[in-house]
């Protein structure tokens, strides 16, 4: 590190201020700190706006139907201990700073003394919530961790290996799933860094994925969102606003598996990398019948609205398929009875350091009632098949349960423990 | 409370324009002890121990400087090298007060581009002569002046003062030492010898932790077997690595291994940076 050198010599100015010299001045900021914060509560707690406050307790997690966000950070954290009451009080404090952090507020001790760090990192000070929102699930790993196997729900399993997947185990797994959404990356990433520091010492960090989507200011409409690759992504979406739909194909049922679950539902994250490059110099032709899409409207070929349905039996003037079988509309849409609801979101990492080319990609995110039902059959399809795999790798994954919604007073996941 | 921060906030506005105009310490002084808040906690026994180690430790500082400078002065490479990283945890354990002495640390431990080129000395010089180029010749000038910084940090030692935020920050302090320069292995770049360091700050965490420990049990015993659990944790893991009084080579090291230390340590010093609060320590 090659600011090691500034970095000692404000350390040891740090520690001659605190030990030996102008202790006043430290003091001072923290009096003046503590009188402002006195002003901005006369002018009201509730700073934050209403509509930026998505309540953290109710019937289901918020992040599953919300509709999305503009930033994600998507944490898998391992369990470092094998004592399910640690977990289960981790669970709690998780509890406690997410529903405050939903509301914008400051989490902790408001007035920290000088000789600890205060408990909020402090970067969403006097900031809107923006709609953050928390979601908390348990992979197939975290039932192992603590020899709890018969409450695993038996979809709760590692998704088979795909053809063409290339995984690394960096990008695996992992126990516990945290999903942070909010229209902010500070506010979204505020929320995430607190949740990790909690948890030190009970898990560690396995892996996470930062994303963010076009966002409301540069589309208000709320059209479907592009992808990198510039075509809509999520076009055929279940209506989250419909119950039965809800119901039928994203919230886990009763009866479906443990009760624990009832009213949650599994997530799926694929982490896919976009061969940007490859993608960039192909003809549009090319790119179009990737996807069985028009670029620009997102039609499916030889239509003009986004919206129309998926024709796969209309012919060409050749007397071949308008929609190409093999294009990626065309294998996910299958049959059309197997819905999941997608809700990723775009993610560049910087420069591949190995080849010189840009790390870019999707960060696929999808809930529904039954992976093995509904996410395996389609990926399979996907997998063997689709043109757009040229163009692609999945080199992540992972399944959770992420679970029902939280009673005030309750905790997250107190149905398992 | 918020009767005497408000208290403290208005004479603030003086203070800053004192300090703000003046550079001379003793002014300072005056002003911190006019402001300063009474501690609801008294730690002068404790403070009073830790100083007794800090003395004992640079007393053992001196004494096995000595003998790693003899053999370089005596042509004995391979005794100097099996010194060096014993010689440097005595140094190690009381890093921060060390700090606390201006110059001092930089004379020490500056590693090569950390200060002017002409002006680097002390143990990392050393090291660079020893294992990049083999030799012990050429060397008497640095640890001539090695020895006088030890001395001088001996005799500083008695008299500085610990006060009781520096106290309950120097276990924070030193994991902070061990997770942003000896996880990385940059601090011994020569030698590889980052485990004896890395281990020797944990050990002097744990000294004042344990200082402190009655104290945080009485406040937060939960909190208190927590940090108990972690450190013996680390401390069992870096074991592993132990060979006699010497610890293997930060370069055998894997990836996850590294990686599962740097995590052990975060883990303990979360817990660790809230000793002060617990005590009540302002």
């Amino acid at each position: 590190m090659s600011t090691l050198e500034n970095s000692k010599v404000s350390r040891r100015d740090a520690l001659k201020l605190i030990g030996v010299g102008s202790a006043g001045l430290i003091i001072g900021a923290t009096g003046l700190d503590r009188a402002s914060e006195k002003v901005s509560s006369l002018f009201g707690t509730n700073r934050a706006k209403a509509e930026e406050i998505l309540p953290f307790y109710g019937k289901h997690q918020q992040g599953i139907i919300t509709s999305a966000q503009d930033f994600i950070y998507l944490a898998s954290f391992n369990l470092e201990t094998k004592d399910i009451q640690e977990v289960k009080n981790l669970f709690k404090e998780w509890t406690e700073a997410s529903s405050t952090m939903s509301e914008g507020k400051e989490i902790g001790n408001t007035s920290p003394l000088l000789s600890s760090p205060p408990d909020d990192t402090g970067e969403a000070i006097g900031l809107n919530p923006m709609k953050i929102s928390f979601t908390f699930g348990v992979g197939p790993q975290f039932f192992e961790d603590l020899s709890i196997q018969l409450k695993k729900p038996t979809s709760l399993k590692n998704l088979p290996h795909f053809p063409g997947d290339d995984l690394k185990e960096e990008w695996k797994g992992g126990s516990i799933v945290v999903q942070v959404c909010a229209n902010d990356q500070q506010v979204a990433f505020h929320g995430i860094r607190n949740l990790i520091r909690i948890g030190r010492g009970t898990v560690t960090l396995k892996w996470m994925q930062h994303g963010f989507q076009r966002s409301a200011q540069s589309d208000p409409s709320g059209s479907t969102p592009r992808n990198l690759m510039g075509f809509k992504d999520g076009t055929g979406n279940p209506d989250v606003k419909n119950d039965q739909l809800m119901n039928e194909h994203v919230w886990v049922q009763n009866g479906d598996g443990p009760n624990w679950l009832t009213g949650g539902s599994y997530l799926i994250a694929r982490r896919i990398r976009i061969r940007v490059e490859e993608w960039d110099r192909s003809a549009l032709k090319d790119q179009e019948h990737t996807f069985g899409r028009h670029r620009i409207s997102g039609a499916p070929i030889g239509e003009k609205d986004e919206f129309s349905s998926l024709d796969l039996k209309k012919k060409d003037i050749n007397g071949q398929p308008m929609i190409p079988r093999d294009s990626h509309s065309a294998l996910a849409h299958g049959n059309g009875k197997i819905k999941i609801l997608r809700r990723s979101y775009s993610y560049t990492d910087g420069l591949d350091n190995q080849t010189g080319k840009i790390d870019a990609g999707l960060l696929f995110v999808s809930f529904q009632r039954d992976p093995f039902k509904q996410f395996v059959p389609t990926q399979t399809r996907l997998a063997q098949m689709d043109k757009l795999n040229e163009y692609i790798v999945h080199n992540g994954s992972a399944i959770f349960a992420c679970f029902p919604g939280v009673k005030k007073g309750s905790y997250i996941g107190e149905g398992l423990f | 409370m918020k009767k005497h921060a408000k208290l403290v906030t208005m004479s603030i506005a003086t203070s800053l324009l004192v300090v703000g105009c003046s550079t001379k310490t003793e002014t300072k002084s005056t002003v911190e002890n006019k402001n300063k808040p009474q501690n609801d906690v008294h730690l002068d026994s404790e403070i009073t121990s830790y100083r007794e180690y800090v003395v004992s430790q640079s007393e053992e500082f001196i004494s096995s400087t000595q003998k790693f400078v003899d053999a370089i002065n005596a042509g004995n490479i391979n005794e100097a090298k099996r010194l060096y990283p014993i010689s440097r945890s005595y140094y190690e354990r009381i890093e921060p007060i060390a700090e606390s002495f201006g110059d001092l640390d930089p004379k020490i431990d500056a590693r090569e581009g950390d200060v002017p080129a002409n002006e680097w000395s002390g143990f990392h010089k050393i090291e660079q002569t020893l294992w990049v180029n083999n030799t012990t010749k050429g060397l008497e000038k640095v640890t001539e002046q090695l020895m006088s910084d030890a001395k001088y940090l001996r005799a500083k030692v008695e008299t500085a003062e610990i006060d009781p935020i520096l106290f309950v920050t120097g276990p924070v302090e030193l994991l902070n030492e061990v997770s942003t320069s000896k996880v990385s292995g940059e601090e011994e770049r020569y030698s590889h010898t980052d485990l004896a360091d890395f281990a020797a700050n944990v050990e002097g965490s744990e000294k004042i932790a344990q200082l402190l420990m009655p104290k945080i049990k009485e406040k937060d015993p939960k909190l208190a077997t927590t940090i108990e659990t972690r450190f013996n944790e680390l401390m069992s893991n870096l074991n592993n690595y132990k060979r006699g009084d010497q610890y293997v080579s930060y370069t055998v090291l894997k990836k996850d291994e590294v990686k599962k230390l740097s995590q052990q340590v975060d883990a303990l010093a979360e817990p660790i940076s809230k000793i002060g609060t617990t005590l009540g320590v302002n």
